[in-house]
């Protein structure tokens, strides 16, 4: 670990100014991603401005009919919320189907959407790896890509966003607030907040320097069934292979969104309408243009077959 | 004393306190966390500084130059020992792969240098300042494309690894019913929660090592072998070790490069490998390639049975011989066995829990589940169809005692076998498939002599003191048992310490050996000491009763406070009569799967283990070495694999995130049942051990259970859901 400056601020708009201000400074929320990447050096920052003190730790209604989650809400209070739980079930499963009782109680919202990937090259600083060190190449292309991505992909990388949460967020329509170091405030739709990896595959979002996650937006209830299913080797505390975020309304409808297939969350909403009709040709639509490995093809029946598992679960 | 002939009926055959469920005696200071672990000994030496351990970028090759001035420079920072520019005099011979010294990289993250500094993160901090630059060289990192030339491993008396018996190959041939199938399984991590780690001091020439080993006499040797001193002027210290699994039989780089490193920074350095290390650095169990050939009559008694198995290693030595079981479990006239050996340049592979029978019964007890389906038998029937009288590959040897068919009966009833379906994929629970697995399961009992210190304190108290190490097996408490046994006192009266090499050596702990060769040693010092009192006293120390803190000796009874002060070292060693036999431990493993019929994921429900090891020292800690062998199996069964980058040599999935082992989710109920045999040729104590037996067969139980459940079979370890879910009968 390099060493670092530590502030902790007391106000969203000094938190933003201080990372700002200070070349190579982050926020520091529960710090169960940021401080084990730093430990070996993957994440380097000069300066860490702690936000567990600016607030931002509620869920309140909005006057929409949703919720407005604080950024600082850890992963277990928004899990386990009564509102959250009774109207937007398929957020409340992804998260506990995510990390372990301890790590939901220290991780935040605004963290968890950040998280970085888990390629096994990212994780060695001995190895190439195009997102850690832009140009150095990527090791997992050819190399161990089990778990990588099949579709958003580029030459430069194939990772995968790790997250569940994010998952179901996609699938809500959720949004994302955020404060600008200048004061400036914007809302930045789900669909677009991470990245795909292009030639810069080091960006994994679209945040500017010192912009700050205020809040997320959940919009009205859409009603259906909820189900989050998360397929992997080992039943708990394991990054899927795939997951499938699923909204099933009684007449079948439905909106789906997969983890573990891309570098974002993955849904196409213009193919959704076929998933209850003629689900297989919708699920080409929605996988058309991947790219998978040798190693991860896999993952394109295995999404498949995941969401026909959930669609089997829905009542009759 | 030697142990020369099978054991007669003694006072362990009326024990009070061997063989009853007994709590740790070093429960507490666990679940407390004052247990002291090799990395937390603040108080044994002042003034320790903390070295940092790192690893070569390359798996094969030199390095051409390193740059440390910046590290040396960084804040904290004392010194910083380098492989180029330590000379190392020696090596040890119990090890493999080179740790420390010189400019040749033979394996990725290889110890190539040190940073000792003040705090460990200064030490972290700097060790990520230094410039190395490397000649790469090709290596061998592809096992499977190499295994085809592999040559014969050489075995005893450096004779070729191969045996036959009887015309395998025509019998074969001739043979009704055939099963001929090839099976793999990966390189393993031991995955121990504590990592390596060693606490190192220097006064003048003499070194005390503060470390985590699980064979501390060996430790010692090695150590003197590897810096060129007397053994004498090294004390190895290993009263806790959280975790070895055989990952720490032998010394590491934390323990040498921590007393280079003391030396040179003229301080005591403690040193911890940190975990993205360990896979890489130290050891790992090695993947195999295992033929299996069976032919029968149409009754299914097997009339060949051969196991071809390929491993690969660092200087192509000393293997992963899965074929290991395989002379012993079922009878067949005309046999093969077959042990050959790659040279890799991938990191060293060494001995880790039941080395060879772990991954040879995930491939035997599969081909035997195999062959029942060809046969139309249950599989039980199948292995109690040839149940051999005489050791089925040396017929001239006999069996100490083996009550598999037993095991099999007893579990079958236990577990509700009957109610297994026969023709696989038709059980179903919602989305689930739901199948019934079983397997053998056998593991050598071997001895190894051990010695012990007994001591009175003058109170009634006795003090047991060994180099034995407990490595979470609970030596502890089967050493005190023991102890209080032939001594008469209850269990509150004896205090054990262990695993400083400056007592009598001992067995150590591996190859299941512990249990039963250091209570042995615990019992042959008692008796010497028994009487040595009873020379003081004025009685026969062997015809006295020693009982409730007395000695009945004819009509007197003297208290046992009235011997004072006394100490008396015994060593057991073992005689060549054993040699007519086979020492083994058998067990019956059983398992209830659930595959999800459309993704594949493979989830267990029950675990049943019958166990036939003699008699069981301790049920309650002998109960948890079985239950946490068991998740280890299903670990190997199911998911454990390091991935090797056969491009850059190396286990990319090293750390724990990426070698995924079991949870708690994973592993449902788990029962486990005893014989109760007592088998009299291993030692007085008529016990054997059970800590590897317990990883022996599970595996190849859910493996079976897996194809019970859907009809698909795979034979590539681990059974993860790619290798078979789009092969899974289709759900209504
Ligand atoms: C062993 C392990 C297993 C895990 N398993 C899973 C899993 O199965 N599924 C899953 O989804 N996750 C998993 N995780 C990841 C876990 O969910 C994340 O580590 C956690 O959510 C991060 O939240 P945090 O608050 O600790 O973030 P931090 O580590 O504090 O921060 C992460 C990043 O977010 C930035 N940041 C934090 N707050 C803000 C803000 N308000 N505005 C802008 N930037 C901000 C930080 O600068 C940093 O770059 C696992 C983690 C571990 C360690
Ligand atoms: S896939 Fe992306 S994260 Fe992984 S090595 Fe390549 S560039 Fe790095």
């Amino acid at each position: 670990m390099k060493s670092f400056t530590y502030e902790r601020a007391r106000t969203p708009a000094e938190a933003a100014a201080s990372v700002a201000k200070i070349p190579g400074a982050k926020f520091l929320a529960g710090g169960t991603n940021l401080l084990d990447l730093m430990k070996l050096e993957i994440e380097t920052p000069t300066h860490l401005v702690d936000v567990q003190d600016i607030g931002l730790d509620t869920i309140e209604d909005t006057a929409e009919g949703g919720l407005r989650i604080g950024a600082l809400v850890s992963n277990t209070a928004l899990a386990s919320d009564k509102r959250v739980r009774r109207d937007y079930g398929v957020l409340s499963r992804a998260i506990v189907a995510g990390a372990s009782g301890q790590l939901r109680n220290k991780a935040t919202t605004a963290g968890n959407l950040l998280q970085r990937t888990r390629c096994s090259y990212f994780y060695d600083t001995n190895m190439a790896c195009n997102k850690r060190q832009p140009g150095s190449g990527c090791a997992a292309i050819q190399g161990f890509s089990r778990q990588l991505a099949v579709i958003g992909t580029s030459d430069s990388c194939i990772a995968t966003y790790p997250g569940d949460m994010a998952i179901a967020l996609r699938v809500l329509d959720a949004t994302i607030g955020t404060v600008k170091p200048d004061g400036a405030t914007r809302t930045i739709p789900m669909a677009d907040f991470h990245r795909l990896p292009g030639d810069t595959p080091q960006i994994d979002n679209v945040l500017e320097r010192g912009e700050l996650i205020t809040h997320v937006d959940l919009p009205r209830p859409i009603g259906g069934q909820h189900f989050y299913k998360k397929v992997r080797d080992r039943a708990s505390y394991a990054f899927a292979l795939v997951s499938v975020a699923a909204v099933i309304q009684p007449d079948g409808k439905m909106r789906a969104a997969f983890g573990g297939m891309a570098p974002k969350p993955w849904r196409v909403e213009a193919a959704e309408a076929g998933l209850h009709e003629d689900r297989a040709a919708a699920m080409e639509t929605i996988f058309a243009g991947a790219r998978p490995t040798e190693e991860n093809a896999f993952k394109i029946p295995l999404a498949q077959r995941a969401l026909a598992s959930v669609v089997a679960q829905t009542r009759s | 004393m030697e142990f020369n002939a099978p054991a007669d009926t003694n006072l362990f055959d009326t024990a009070k306190v061997v063989g009853k469920s007994t709590p740790r005696i070093d429960g507490p200071l666990k679940t407390t966390g004052t247990a002291p672990y090799a990395y937390e000994r603040h108080d044994v030496v002042a003034n320790q500084a903390y070295g940092y351990i790192l690893g070569a970028a390359i798996a094969k090759g030199r390095i051409t130059a390193m740059d440390v001035s910046q590290a040396l420079a960084a804040p904290g920072v004392i010194t910083v020992v380098t492989s180029p520019d330590t000379d190392v005099p020696g090596k040890s011979s119990m090890n493999n792969a080179r740790l420390f010294g010189g400019s040749e990289v033979t394996h990725y993250h290889q110890a190539i240098a040190c940073v000792v500094a003040e705090t460990f993160e200064q030490a972290r901090a700097a060790a990520s300042l230094i410039r190395t630059q490397y000649d790469r060289e090709k290596g061998r990192f592809d096992f499977p494309a190499l295994a085809p030339d592999a040559p014969l491993a050489r075995g005893r008396g450096d004779k070729p690894d191969q045996a036959r018996l009887g015309d395998f190959d025509g019998a074969f041939a001739a043979a009704p019913v055939k099963l001929d199938a090839t099976y793999t399984t990966p390189d393993e991590s031991h995955a121990m929660m504590e990592p390596h780690a060693t606490i190192a001091a220097w006064e003048g020439d003499r070194l005390t090592l503060w470390t985590s080993n699980q064979m501390v006499a060996w430790g010692k040797k090695s150590m003197g072998e590897a810096l060129g001193i007397d053994p004498e002027n090294i004390r190895l210290d290993s009263p806790y070790i959280g975790g070895g699994f055989g990952g720490k039989l032998f010394i590491r780089a934390d323990v040498l490069v921590a007393a280079l490193a003391a030396r040179a920074a003229k301080r005591p350095v403690k040193i911890a490998l940190q975990r993205p290390l360990i896979a890489n650095n130290t050891t790992h169990r090695h993947a195999t390639i295992q033929r299996i050939r069976i032919g029968a009559d149409k009754e299914g008694k097997i009339t060949a049975i051969a196991h071809e198995n390929w491993s690969g290693n660092l200087n192509g030595e000393d293997g992963e011989n899965g074929t290991y079981q395989t002379p012993i479990l079922y009878a067949g006239a005309n046999r093969l066995t077959s042990n050959y050996i790659a040279t890799l340049d991938l990191p060293e592979g060494n001995a880790m829990r039941a080395p060879g029978e772990a991954p040879g019964h995930l491939a035997l007890e599969v081909a035997m589940d195999e062959l029942a389906e060809k046969l139309g038998l249950d599989p039980i029937e199948l292995r109690i169809r040839n149940e051999p009288k005489t050791v089925p590959a040396t017929p001239e040897k006999q069996f100490s005692d083996r009550n598999l068919v037993r095991c099999l009966r007893e579990g079958a009833d236990r577990f509700g076998w009957s109610q297994r379906k026969a023709e696989p994929g038709t059980v179903r629970d919602g989305q689930w498939l739901v199948g019934m697995g079983v397997a053998a399961g056998y593991r050598g009992a071997p001895t190894m002599k051990s010695g012990a210190r007994i001591r009175l304190d003058g109170s009634g108290k006795v003090i047991v003191e060994t180099d034995m190490t407990d490595i979470g097996t609970g030596s502890y408490t089967i050493i005190a048992q023991t102890a209080a046994e032939t001594m008469g006192v209850p269990l509150d009266r004896v205090q054990v310490t262990l695993g400083d090499s400056r007592f009598p050596a001992s067995s150590g702990s591996g190859g299941q050996w512990g249990a039963a060769s250091s209570t042995a040693g615990v019992y042959a010092a008692c008796v010497n000491l028994r009487r040595a009192i009873g020379e003081k006293l004025g009685f026969n120390g062997d015809e006295a009763v020693f009982a409730d803190s007395q000695i009945r000796a004819g009509d007197r009874v003297i208290d046992l406070a009235e011997a004072g002060t006394m100490s008396a070292d015994g060593e057991i060693t073992f005689g060549k009569f054993k040699r007519e036999y086979d020492v083994g431990t058998y067990a019956a493993h059983f398992a209830e799967v659930a595959v999800n019929a459309y993704t594949g994921e493979a989830r267990i429900r029950r675990m049943l283990a019958v166990c036939d090891a003699g008699r069981i020292l301790n049920p309650l800690s002998a109960r948890s070495q079985v239950i946490g062998a068991m998740v280890m199996a299903a670990g190997a069964a199911l998911m454990e694999e390091l991935v090797v980058d056969k491009r850059f040599g190396l286990f990319v999935n090293h750390d724990l995130a990426g070698y995924e082992v079991p949870v708690h989710a994973d592993i449902t109920q788990q029962d486990v049942l005893f014989l109760d045999t007592l088998d009299s040729v291993i030692s007085p104590m008529k016990a054997k051990g059970v800590g590897e037996l317990g990883i022996c067969g599970p595996g190849a139980a859910i493996a079976n259970a897996i194809f019970n459940a859907t009809g698909v079979r795979v034979r590539e370890y681990p059974i993860t859901l790619d290798k078979y879910f789009e092969r899974l009968p289709v759900i209504a």
